[in-house]
């Protein structure tokens, strides 16, 4: 299509103008980090890196850092091996619900968090507690699990339909058994699209508030639940802000990885 | 029964020596291709059909139980009171269709944005450009979510740098409120919408724009009667994205929202007094965005997810 000057010049602008509403608020969350002042009114009246001495010794935030990495770490875990199982069975294997099965996997990111945080809470307050089990770190890695599986399925899953299993089956054919074939063919194959499905699990998990709200036992804080309750506390506020530009930074650290993934990964499906 | 079964094969890769353990339960799996399946979806289907689909199906049988008045207790009642108010009572219709509303709005305003803004990165930026400005689109999906919402907190806030930007005009920014909270929803969604958009005008085969143009159409005829029905599609992937966030979401509302309420907000308000009234409502946004799914599957939406 050729598209006038005109067109092309107001392309232009339109873009500009959507690349900057995308970027200016994460901007905005960094050079607020250094305002010395409690309040947000803009400009700042001044810069400085005080506030960043003062987050970096908050033993709240700390331990909210510490928490929310634990929880991440254990149900990328969980859905590594849950989501790869499921992968292979549906990607190798031809059985009646196969369907049903790829829809299940979807179904708890796909519902509001909310449905599925009291879901979660209800039958983990009535099966665990008699059980003298109550809501801590543990519930809230299960109720992340729960939504993390999609992610690995989807990437494993992508995977495997490309890699087609004579490879596995050319293993087989030079003696190799099952668990030698996996080991030596299936899992090098699979390994950069499970490393992107982990990858994307633990962003998710690090991200989670609201499935965490309810799943989460008393003094068990994430780092979005501890953001969440000093958001509106205007004495916590210069730490809160530090907090939200550390996390706008480490988002880099992801896309930075995707990228080193070989292309077919990076485009990294969210859902 | 007189037929033999047959002999179990001998396995041709064991050799001469007796098997060891690993080997011949790797040769029992590698015979038995059922019992291999069922070991690889019992732990998952467990999971997931025992712990998540039990645990949804009990909360919605549990929208037509009852609660004690006095000690929010649920009483395991049958009764349909809980689904019949969500018609009668007016604050929760009224609650239910702006919530509607707002996520329709997200999603035409994504739609809108999304729109020029892909057609730049995947047509007139030089090639060269292109992955880049992808990963520009794809950047702020991995920014923390709350993050963002308080980043709007702080624009909108009073004083803020909405309010800086427009004082030279005579006015002020919105403020906490509706327009606030359809704004940052909007703001959170939009990478969902870019990116299928995106995909599909960079996908467009030039041949049937050059055709287009050689068969006399102008510029903005080619839009309406090429690239648009082309691209509607991925359109409609984005918007199952923007719709069902937007509808689920409670958090952005009672940070930016002021006083507003949506369905999650009810849901919430209720989990503590009268847990089936909150399953009830929860039943709201699921039932509403598996009817949109099933709407945008008949566009040929969900294929291209």
């Amino acid at each position: 299509m050729q598209l006038s000057r005109g067109a092309r010049i107001a392309l232009r602008l339109a873009a500009a103008v959507g690349f900057a509403v995308i970027y200016v608020p994460l901007l905005l969350v960094l050079v607020n980090s250094l305002n010395p002042d409690r309040s947000a009114s803009w400009p700042p009246p001044g810069l400085t890196g005080h506030w960043w001495a003062v987050a970096w010794h908050n033993s709240g935030a700390r331990g909210a850092l510490w928490t929310s990495v634990r929880a991440g770490l254990g149900a990328t875990a969980i859905a590594l091996v849950l989501g790869t199982l499921i992968a292979f069975a549906v990607a190798r294997h031809r059985f009646f619900g196969r369907g049903t099965v790829s829809f299940v996997v979807v179904l708890p990111i796909a519902l509001p968090g909310i449905v599925t945080g009291i879901a979660l809470n209800s039958a983990f307050s009535t099966v665990l507690e008699p059980l003298g089990v109550g809501l801590g770190l543990f519930t809230v890695v299960v109720g992340h699990a729960t939504f993390c599986i999609v992610v690995v399925f989807n990437n494993v899953v992508a995977r495997l339909r490309r890699t087609s299993g004579s490879y596995e089956e050319a293993a087989m054919d030079l003696g190799a058994h099952t668990f030698r074939a996996f080991a030596d063919v299936t899992f090098p194959l699979v390994r950069s699209a499970l490393f992107a499905g982990g990858l994307l699990a633990f962003a998710l998990s690090f991200d989670e508030i609201v499935v965490t709200t309810f799943t989460a036992g008393p003094g068990v804080e994430t780092l979005p639940i501890w953001i969440f309750d000093n958001m509106t506390r205007p004495q916590q506020a210069p730490v809160v802000n530090v907090v939200a530009a550390v996390l706008v930074l480490l988002s880099v650290v992801p896309i930075y990885l995707a990228q080193r993934l070989s292309a077919d990964t990076a485009s990294g499906s969210r859902v | 029964m007189t037929a033999t079964a047959p002999a179990p094969q001998a396995d041709p890769a064991a050799g001469p020596r007796p098997p060891g353990a690993v080997r011949r339960l790797a040769g029992a799996l590698h015979r038995r291709p059922r019992l291999r399946l069922s070991l690889l979806l019992a732990a998952p289907l467990l999971w997931l059909a025992v712990l998540y689909l039990g645990s949804l199906a009990v909360l919605f049988v549990s929208a037509f139980w009852t609660t004690n008045s006095f000690t929010s207790q649920v009483v395991k009642v049958w009764s349909t009171d809980n689904v019949r108010a969500l018609f009668t009572t007016p604050v929760y219709r009224e609650v239910i269709v702006r919530s509607v509303a707002v996520a329709l709005a997200v999603t035409v305003l994504c739609a809108v944005i999304a729109f020029p803004l892909a057609f730049f990165t995947a047509r007139v930026a030089r090639p060269r450009w292109r992955p880049l400005l992808v990963v520009a689109i794809l950047t702020p999906l991995w920014a923390s979510y709350l993050v963002k919402v308080y980043a709007w907190r702080l624009i909108l806030s009073e004083g803020g740098l909405a309010d800086w930007m427009l004082r030279p005009f005579g006015l002020s920014g919105p403020g906490f409120g509706l327009p606030a909270a359809v704004l940052t929803l909007t703001y959170l969604w939009l990478p969902y919408m870019i990116l299928p958009v995106h995909t599909a005008l960079e996908q467009l085969p030039a041949g049937l724009l050059d055709a287009s143009a050689d068969l006399g159409a102008r510029p903005g005829r080619t839009f309406r009667s090429v690239v648009l029905p082309l691209v509607l599609p991925s359109v409609a992937a984005g918007s199952v994205f923007t719709f069902s966030l937007s509808l689920g979401d409670y958090i952005t509302v009672q940070i930016v929202g002021g006083k507003t309420q949506l369905i999650g907000n009810l849901v919430y308000s209720n989990i503590e007094l009268n847990l089936p009234m909150a399953a009830a409502l929860g039943l709201v946004p699921v039932v509403v965005i598996v009817l949109y799914l099933l709407a945008m599957r008949r566009t040929g939406a969900l294929s291209s997810l």
